[in-house]
C-alpha cells in the first residue's frame, strides 16, 4: 500500500468512524464476557457453597442456570456483534472502499 | 484425596482435544457393527478425499479450500475440531464422575470464542494467507519471525498428535478390539491419505461431515436421557443425586479448581491457548472475507454451546442409567477397588450410556463416531504442521521466498507424509508413557508463543522484530519448563516427591513472561528496522480493519 494512500484513508472520517465505534463495541463486549467468566472463576475458588445453594425446594443449584446461562450469554453475545458488525461496519467499510476508486 | 487426583488427571486427559486415554486398556472382544459403520465412514471420507483432489490445483486450493468455504460450513468445521472425542468422552465422564465441575470446565472451553470473534478473528482474515505467521511477518522480517512461528506451530501440533495417536490406540483397542499398533497405523494412514490428496477440502469436509454425525449421536443419547424424565430437569437431577456416592456434592463446585491462581491461570491458559492453536486459526483463511470470518465464529460457537449442554445431560444421565447397572460394571476392578467402577473406566460413560438407550447398534455408531471424530482432529493437525514447515520453513526461510507454487506444494506433500510416517512411529514408542501432560503443554506453548506475538502484531504499532523474537522464545521455553517441574511431569513421571512449581496450570506466568518480554525488548529497540516496522503498522492496520488488499477467494 502506498504511503499517500494510507495517508487518504486515515484521514478519511468514516474510516476514523469505523475504526472507533468498532474498538469501542469489541472491547466492551469483551470486558462483559471477562468480567462474567473470572467473576464465575473466583467464585468457584472463594466460595463454592454460594453456587451451590438450592433453588427452591429442590435439587437443582444456582450453579446449573448460572452455568447455562454463561454458555447462552456467549452465543448471544457473539450474534450482537455479528449483527452489527455484518451490516453497519460492512457498510462502512465499503463506503471507505468506494472513496479510493 | 484419591477422587480429587482422579479429576484433576481426568482434566488433564480430557483437555483440549486429546482423547489421551491413559493407564492399563483391556483389549475387547471385536465389535462388528462399529467397524462396519467405521468402514462406510471411511469410504465416503475417501470418496470426498477424490472429489476434492481434483479440486486441489494450487497452493491456495491446498492450504485453505481456495477460500470458499462458506461462514456457515467454516463454523461447523471449527466445532468438529472443538468437539474431539476427549470434549465427548472426557468431558462427560468429568460430569459422570463429579457433576457440576465438568460444567466449569466446558464453560472455560468456551468462553474463549466470543474474544475470538470480537478481537481477533477478522483482523486475521485480513491479514492472513495461509499460515498465521503470514500475519505475524506481515511488517517484520521475514525470516527470524517464521522461523519463530514454525518452530511454535510445529511443537504444537508434534505434542498434539502424539497425545492424539495415543489415545486414539487405546480409544480404538478400547471400543473395536483393535490391536493398538493398527489402530495408530490406521490413523495415522488415513490421515496421511485426506491431507495429501485433498488438502484442506477435504480435511474441512471430514471434519464437517463428522461434526454433524456427533451432533445427531449426541442429541440422541441427550433426548433419550430427557424422556426417561418427562423432559423434567429436577427429577433428572433428583435421581442422579439420589444415586451418585457423592450425592448432593455434585450440584455444586467440588475439587476441580484447588485454588484461586490455578483458576485464574488455567482460564486464561483455556481462553488464549485456543487462540494460537495453529489448525484453529488456519480455518479462518479458508473464507472469503471478514464478514464469512465472523459468521463462522457465531455458528461454531452456536454448536460448541449446544455440543457442551448435550455433554453434561448426557454425564447425568449416565449417573441414572449406568452407575450401578449391573451391565457395565468392572467386577474385576471392585474386586480390588471397592465401589462402581465402569467397565473401560470413567471415560466410557458415554458410549455405555449409548447402549443403555440404543442397544448394540447405536453403540456401533457411537464408537463408529469417535474414532471419526480422532481422524478428523489428526487431519486438521497434520495439514498445519505440513503448512508451517513448506510455507513457513521452505518456501519463506529456506528459499527466501523465490519458489514457485507447484513446488511448494510438492514440499507440503512430502512434509504431509514425512509428519505421517513421524506421528506413528512415535504413537507407538509412547504407547506405555504417561502423555497425559502433553495436551497441557501444546495449549500452553500455544498460549505463551503463538498468541502473544499474533495479538501484538495485531494490535501494537510498536511491535518489533528483536521484541516478537525474544519474547515469543522466551514464552516458549517458560511454558515447557514450568510444564516440566509441575506435578504432572516432575511428580508423575519423574517419580519425584513433590513438584518445584507447585501448579499444573503454567498459562498465567509463562503468558505474563511473553508479553512483558516482547513489550520491554521492542521499546528498547532502537534500530533502522525497528524504526521501518513501526512505520509500516498504519498500512497494515488499515488492512486489518478494512480487508482492502486482502486475499480473496480464488476465482474458480
Amino acid at each position: 500500500m502506498k504511503q499517500d494512500i494510507v495517508k487518504q484513508i486515515i484521514s478519511n472520517p468514516k474510516y476514523q468512524e469505523l475504526v472507533s465505534k468498532r474498538s469501542k463495541f469489541a472491547w466492551t463486549l469483551s470486558i462483559v464476557i471477562l468480567v462474567v467468566y473470572y467473576a464465575f472463576v473466583l467464585v468457584i475458588a472463594f466460595d463454592p457453597a454460594l453456587l451451590g445453594a438450592k433453588i427452591g425446594a429442590g435439587v437443582i443449584s444456582v450453579g446449573i442456570p448460572v452455568g447455562m446461562g454463561i454458555i447462552v450469554l456467549s452465543f448471544l453475545l457473539t450474534g450482537v456483534y455479528v449483527r452489527r458488525a455484518n451490516s453497519e461496519f460492512e457498510a462502512l467499510t465499503q463506503d471507505i472502499k468506494n472513496s479510493l476508486k | 484425596m484419591k477422587k480429587i487426583l482422579f479429576l484433576f488427571l481426568a482434566l488433564s486427559l480430557a483437555v483440549f482435544g486429546a482423547e489421551a486415554l491413559t493407564g492399563e486398556v483391556q483389549k475387547q472382544p471385536l465389535n462388528i457393527s462399529a467397524i462396519i459403520m467405521f468402514l462406510v465412514f471411511v469410504a465416503g471420507t475417501l470418496g470426498i478425499t477424490y472429489w476434492a483432489a481434483k479440486r486441489t490445483k494450487t497452493a491456495k486450493d491446498f492450504y485453505t479450500a481456495g477460500g470458499g468455504i462458506t461462514g456457515f460450513q467454516n463454523g461447523l468445521a471449527i466445532a468438529g475440531d472443538y468437539m474431539s472425542a476427549a470434549s465427548f468422552l472426557g468431558i462427560s465422564a468429568l460430569v459422570y464422575g463429579a457433576g457440576f465441575d465438568g460444567l466449569i470446565y466446558s464453560i472455560g472451553f468456551l468462553v474463549g470464542w466470543p474474544l475470538i470473534l470480537f478481537l481477533v478473528s477478522e483482523r486475521l482474515r485480513n491479514l492472513g494467507k495461509y499460515t498465521f505467521a503470514d500475519v505475524v511477518a506481515y511488517r517484520l522480517q521475514q525470516i527470524p519471525i517464521r522461523t519463530l512461528a514454525a518452530a511454535g506451530s510445529i511443537t504444537t501440533v508434534i505434542i498434539y498428535l502424539i497425545a492424539q495417536m495415543v489415545g486414539a490406540g487405546k480409544l480404538i483397542q478400547l471400543l473395536f478390539g483393535l490391536p493398538y499398533s493398527w489402530a495408530v497405523i490406521i490413523v495415522g494412514t488415513l490421515m496421511v491419505l485426506y491431507v495429501t490428496f485433498g488438502g484442506m477440502l477435504a480435511t474441512t469436509w471430514v471434519q464437517i461431515i463428522k461434526a454433524v454425525l456427533l451432533l445427531c449421536g449426541a442429541s440422541f443419547i441427550a433426548l433419550a436421557v430427557l424422556m426417561q424424565f418427562n423432559f423434567s430437569f429436577e427429577s433428572l437431577f433428583a435421581s442422579a443425586v439420589s444415586v451418585h456416592p457423592k450425592h448432593d456434592a455434585i450440584m455444586s463446585p467440588g475439587g476441580l479448581v484447588p485454588d484461586a491462581f490455578s483458576a485464574v491461570s488455567l482460564g486464561l491458559g483455556l481462553m488464549l491457548g485456543t487462540a494460537g492453536l495453529p489448525h484453529i486459526l488456519m480455518r479462518f483463511f479458508t473464507v472469503a472475507d471478514a464478514k464469512e470470518a465472523r459468521k463462522s465464529v457465531f455458528v461454531a460457537t452456536g454448536f460448541i454451546g449446544y455440543f457442551y449442554i448435550l455433554t453434561f445431560i448426557i454425564g447425568f444421565g449416565a449417573i441414572v442409567m449406568v452407575l450401578n447397572n449391573p451391565q457395565y460394571l468392572d467386577v474385576a476392578k471392585q474386586a480390588v477397588e471397592g465401589g462402581a467402577p465402569i467397565l473401560g473406566g470413567d471415560n466410557m460413560a458415554a458410549i455405555h450410556l449409548s447402549h443403555a438407550v440404543g442397544g448394540n447398534f447405536f453403540l456401533g455408531f457411537i464408537s463408529a463416531v469417535a474414532f471419526a471424530t480422532i481422524l478428523a482432529v489428526v487431519s486438521g493437525l497434520t495439514l498445519a504442521g505440513a503448512s508451517a514447515i513448506s510455507h513457513d520453513l521452505y518456501a519463506n526461510v529456506f528459499m527466501r521466498g523465490k519458489i514457485d507454487e507447484a513446488n511448494e506444494m510438492k514440499i507440503s506433500k512430502i512434509a504431509t507424509i514425512a509428519l505421517g510416517i513421524i506421528a506413528i512411529f512415535l504413537g507407538i514408542v509412547f504407547e506405555k508413557q504417561n502423555i497425559a501432560f502433553m495436551v497441557g503443554l501444546a495449549f500452553a506453548i500455544a498460549a505463551s508463543a503463538n498468541f502473544p506475538v499474533l495479538f501484538l502484531a495485531m494490535f501494537w504499532k510498536k511491535l518489533t522484530t528483536r521484541g516478537a523474537v525474544i519474547g515469543g522464545a522466551l514464552g516458549l521455553i517458560t511454558a515447557i519448563v514450568l510444564v516440566v517441574l509441575s506435578p504432572i511431569v516432575w511428580v508423575d513421571v519423574f517419580k519425584n516427591a513433590e513438584a518445584i512449581f507447585p501448579s499444573k496450570y503454567p498459562a498465567l506466568i509463562s503468558v505474563t513472561v511473553a508479553f512483558v518480554a516482547i513489550w520491554f525488548f521492542s521499546i528498547t529497540d532502537k534500530s533502522e528496522t525497528a524504526a521501518k516496522e513501526i512505520e509500516a503498522f498504519d498500512a497494515q492496520d488499515i488492512r486489518s480493519q478494512t480487508g482492502i488488499g486482502a486475499e480473496g477467494a480464488s476465482s474458480h
